[in-house]
C-alpha cells in the first residue's frame, strides 16, 4: 500500500497543487489561458493564483488559440516552461496547426536543435450535458503523432502529480484532464510527487479479465469490477495514464494473466485508441488470448444533450459489465 | 531612382550589394541543382526580394530570434548562416544546418536564434510572439523578427498574433514581405484591404509600408521598428512592398501574371538599384562588382563542393530528434 498523507481532496485542487508548485519552484512556469486569471478558470482549476502569483505568470490571453498556443511553443523553444491551458479538447482544434504542424516536428525538423518544452493542459470529454461541441474525447487525434507526449491522468495522484514531470520533459506533453473527474474526491498519497509519466498501472488486480482504460472510463471499470467481484469474476483494470507513448509492456503483462480483454475508451470505436490498444495486444499476444478482445465505447454519434441519450452514447457500467460476462459464457 | 543615403560610403555600399548579391548567386546554382536533381522537394527563390532581408539583418543583433517562411534562404544567408551547411541542408544531407531533415523550406540555426522556415502559412507568427513573450518575462531587450507574405495575412494566426502581441506589448517586428502574389493569387483577388500595414492599425501596432526594392529604405524602417519594440513600446509591423521575379516554386508556369509585369520589376531591381547608384556615386566601378560576383561564385562552389562531399545521414537514425535527446537547461 502507498503511504497516506489523509488529506482528501478533489480533482480539481489536486492539479491545482501541482501548478501552484510547479509556479513555486520554477521561475521559468507560467500559466496562460482563456480565463485562467480573473476568473479563476473556466473549471475553477486555477482559481486564486493570479493573486497568489500576479500577472505575468498567470495570463488571461483573448480567445486566440492558436495565437496563445503557438505562443506557448514559441516561449518553450526560448527556455521557458509554459503550462498552456485550452479550455476543452474541442476548442483546441483551433490550435491543431500549431500543435501538430509546430509543437510536434520542430525538434525533428531543426535536428535536435530546438526542443519544445511545452505543457499543454485541457479538459476532454462528456458527462455534464454540455451537447456536441463541448463534449467529445479527441485524445487519440493527438495520440496519432509522432513528438508528442500524451497523458491521461485518472486519480488524484496522477492529476496532482503528473504536471511536474511534465515540465520537466523537453518535449511537448498534453495532459487531458476528464471534464467529470473536477469534483471527485478522494486522497491523495505520498506518492503523488514523483508520477512517473509514461507508464500504464494496474489499478485494481485480478485473475479473470482484463479492463483496459484511461481518464473519467477508469471510474466506470472500477464500478463494474465491483458489481462483477460480487458474481465471482475478477476483472484487472489496466489504466493507460500514458495514451503516447503505450506501454505494451504494462498491457501484455495482464493480457498474459487473465487471458481476456475488454477495451473501454469514452473515444469513438473507428480509428479509436481501442482500436490501436486491440491491435498490438494481436500483434503481441494472439496465442495469451482465450477470447476474442471486446470494445466497449462512445456510440457513433456527436454527443447529445439530453441526461438519457448522453449516458445512453457513453460507455457505462451496465455495457461493461455485459461485455465482460459475454466473454466469459463465450469461453466456458 | 531613390538618392543614397546621405554618408553612404564605399564600404557601406559594397557591403550591402555584397550581401545580396550573395543571396542571388547561392539561390541561382541552386535553381541549376534543382533542374540537375541534387535538389528536390519544394524549392522557393528570393530572387527579387534581396532588400529586404538584408535591410533588415543590418539591424538585428546577436541576441534577437528569427522567424521566417519556406522562401528563407535570402534571410539565412543574409542572418549569417553559413552557406556549407545551408547548401547541404538544399541535399538533405547530415551536414546540412537542420541535420538535412527540413531541406529548403526548413532551415534552423540555434547558433544565430534562427527559428525556421515554416511552410504553413501564418504559422510562424505565434512562434515569434511566445519567443517575444519569453525575451520580455526574462529581462532581455531582444527582439523577434518575424516574417511572413502578404498571403499571411488572410489568415487567422495573423490577426491573433499581433492583436496578442500589442496587447501584452511584446517585441516583435513583424515583416510583410508583400510581393503581390500569394502563391498564384494576386492580392487584389483575396483581400478586401490591399494595404497590409492598414490592417495592423487596428490592433494599434506602429506600421508603415517600405519600398523592399531598396535597401536602404528596409534598414532605416527596421531600425526605427526594432528601437520601438526594444524600448519596451510594443510590435511594429512593416510591409515591405517588394516582388519575386521567379516563380513562386518550381512546379509554376506563372499564369497568373503576365511577363511584361515582370520584366518592368525586373527594371527596378534591388541589385540594380543599388548598382546604378552605387557606380553613379562613384562608390563602385565595374572591376569592384565583378571582384564581388567573382567571390560570391567562389563561396557558392565552396558550399557546393562541402554539399556534394557530405554524407547522407545513415538510415538507421530515421527517428532521431522526434523526441529531444539531451534535456535543455
Amino acid at each position: 500500500m502507498t503511504p497516506s498523507t489523509g488529506t482528501r481532496i478533489t480533482y480539481r485542487e489536486a492539479v491545482k497543487q501541482g501548478i501552484r508548485e510547479a509556479l513555486s519552484s520554477d521561475p521559468r512556469v507560467f500559466l496562460m489561458g482563456e480565463d485562467v486569471g480573473k476568473y479563476g478558470g473556466c473549471f475553477a482549476v486555477s482559481k486564486g493564483l493570479l493573486d497568489e502569483f500576479g500577472e505575468e505568470r498567470i495570463r488571461d490571453t483573448p480567445l486566440s488559440e492558436s495565437a496563445f498556443v503557438g505562443a506557448g511553443i514559441g516561449a518553450a523553444m526560448a527556455g521557458m516552461r509554459p503550462i498552456v491551458e485550452v479550455m476543452t479538447v474541442n476548442f483546441s482544434l483551433l490550435a491543431l496547426d500549431q500543435i501538430v504542424n509546430n509543437a510536434a516536428t520542430l525538434c525533428h525538423m531543426s535536428g535536435g536543435q530546438f526542443p519544445v518544452p511545452v505543457v499543454i493542459r485541457m479538459a476532454t470529454g462528456a458527462g455534464r450535458q454540455l451537447a456536441a461541441q463541448h463534449s467529445h474525447s479527441l485524445e487519440v487525434w493527438y495520440a496519432h503523432v509522432p513528438g508528442l507526449r500524451v497523458v491521461a491522468p485518472a486519480t488524484i495522484d496522477d492529476a496532482r502529480g503528473m504536471l511536474r514531470p511534465a515540465l520537466e520533459c523537453p518535449d511537448p506533453v498534453i495532459i487531458f484532464e476528464p471534464i467529470s473527474l473536477y469534483n471527485m474526491e478522494g486522497e491523495l498519497t505520498a506518492a503523488a510527487a514523483s508520477t512517473d509519466l509514461s507508464h500504464a498501472r494496474v489499478h485494481r488486480p485480478g485473475r479473470d479479465v482484463t479492463l483496459v482504460t484511461y481518464g473519467a472510463s477508469l471510474w466506470r471499470c472500477v464500478a463494474a469490477a465491483e458489481e462483477l467481484a460480487g458474481n465471482g469474476i475478477e476483472a484487472e483494470i489496466v489504466d493507460l495514464r500514458s495514451l503516447r507513448p503505450l506501454d505494451d509492456a504494462t498491457i501484455l503483462a495482464s493480457v498474459v494473466k487473465t487471458r481476456r480483454v475488454v477495451i473501454v475508451d469514452e473515444g469513438w470505436r473507428t480509428c479509436s485508441l481501442s482500436a490501436e490498444v486491440a491491435m498490438r495486444i494481436v500483434e503481441q499476444g494472439f496465442y495469451d488470448l482465450d477470447a476474442a478482445i471486446a470494445r466497449v465505447c462512445s456510440e457513433e454519434v456527436p454527443i447529445p444533450y439530453p441526461k438519457h441519450l448522453e449516458d445512453a452514447a457513453l460507455p457505462s457500467q451496465a455495457r461493461i459489465v455485459a461485455a465482460v460476462r459475454g466473454m466469459m459464457k463465450q469461453v466456458q | 531612382m531613390n538618392e543614397l543615403p546621405a554618408g553612404t560610403n564605399r564600404e557601406r555600399g559594397l557591403h550591402l550589394l555584397a550581401e545580396m548579391l550573395r543571396i542571388r548567386q547561392f539561390e541561382g546554382r541552386c535553381a541549376e541543382l534543382y533542374g540537375a536533381g541534387r535538389i528536390r522537394g519544394f524549392m522557393h527563390l528570393y530572387d527579387g526580394e534581396e532588400a529586404v532581408a538584408v535591410g533588415v539583418m543590418q539591424v538585428l543583433e546577436k541576441d534577437d530570434a528569427v522567424v521566417s517562411t519556406y522562401r528563407e534562404h535570402g534571410h539565412a544567408i543574409a542572418r549569417g548562416i553559413a552557406m556549407g551547411p545551408l547548401m547541404a541542408e538544399m541535399y538533405g544531407k547530415r551536414t546540412g544546418c537542420s541535420g538535412g531533415r527540413g531541406g529548403s523550406m526548413h532551415i534552423f540555426d540555434a547558433a544565430t536564434r534562427f527559428y525556421g522556415g515554416n511552410a504553413i502559412v501564418g504559422g510562424g507568427l505565434p512562434l515569434a510572439v511566445g519567443l517575444a513573450l519569453a525575451e520580455k518575462m526574462r529581462g532581455g531587450r531582444g527582439v523577434a523578427a518575424c516574417f511572413f507574405g502578404e498571403g499571411a495575412a488572410a489568415e487567422g494566426e495573423f490577426h491573433e498574433s499581433l492583436n496578442l502581441a500589442a496587447l501584452w506589448k511584446l517585441p516583435v517586428v513583424f515583416l510583410c514581405e508583400n510581393n503581390l502574389y500569394a502563391m498564384g493569387t494576386a492580392l487584389a483577388r483575396s483581400e478586401s484591404q490591399t494595404d497590409i500595414h492598414a490592417k495592423a492599425a487596428a490592433y494599434g501596432v506602429r506600421a508603415m509600408a517600405v519600398d523592399g526594392m531598396d535597401v536602404f529604405a528596409v534598414e532605416a524602417a527596421t531600425r526605427a521598428a526594432a528601437e520601438v519594440a526594444r524600448a519596451g513600446q510594443g510590435p511594429a509591423l512593416l510591409e515591405l512592398r517588394t516582388y519575386r521575379f521567379r516563380a513562386h516554386s518550381m512546379f509554376d508556369t506563372q499564369l497568373y501574371r503576365d511577363k511584361a509585369e515582370v520584366e518592368e520589376w525586373r527594371k527596378h531591381g534591388p541589385l540594380i538599384s543599388l548598382t546604378t547608384r552605387l557606380k553613379a556615386a562613384g562608390l563602385m566601378t565595374e572591376e569592384d562588382f565583378q571582384r564581388i560576383e567573382r567571390d560570391a561564385d567562389a563561396e557558392v562552389q565552396a558550399a557546393v563542393d562541402f554539399a556534394e562531399q557530405s554524407d547522407w545521414e545513415p538510415v538507421e537514425d530515421l527517428a532521431r530528434h522526434v523526441y529531444a535527446e539531451v534535456r535543455p537547461q
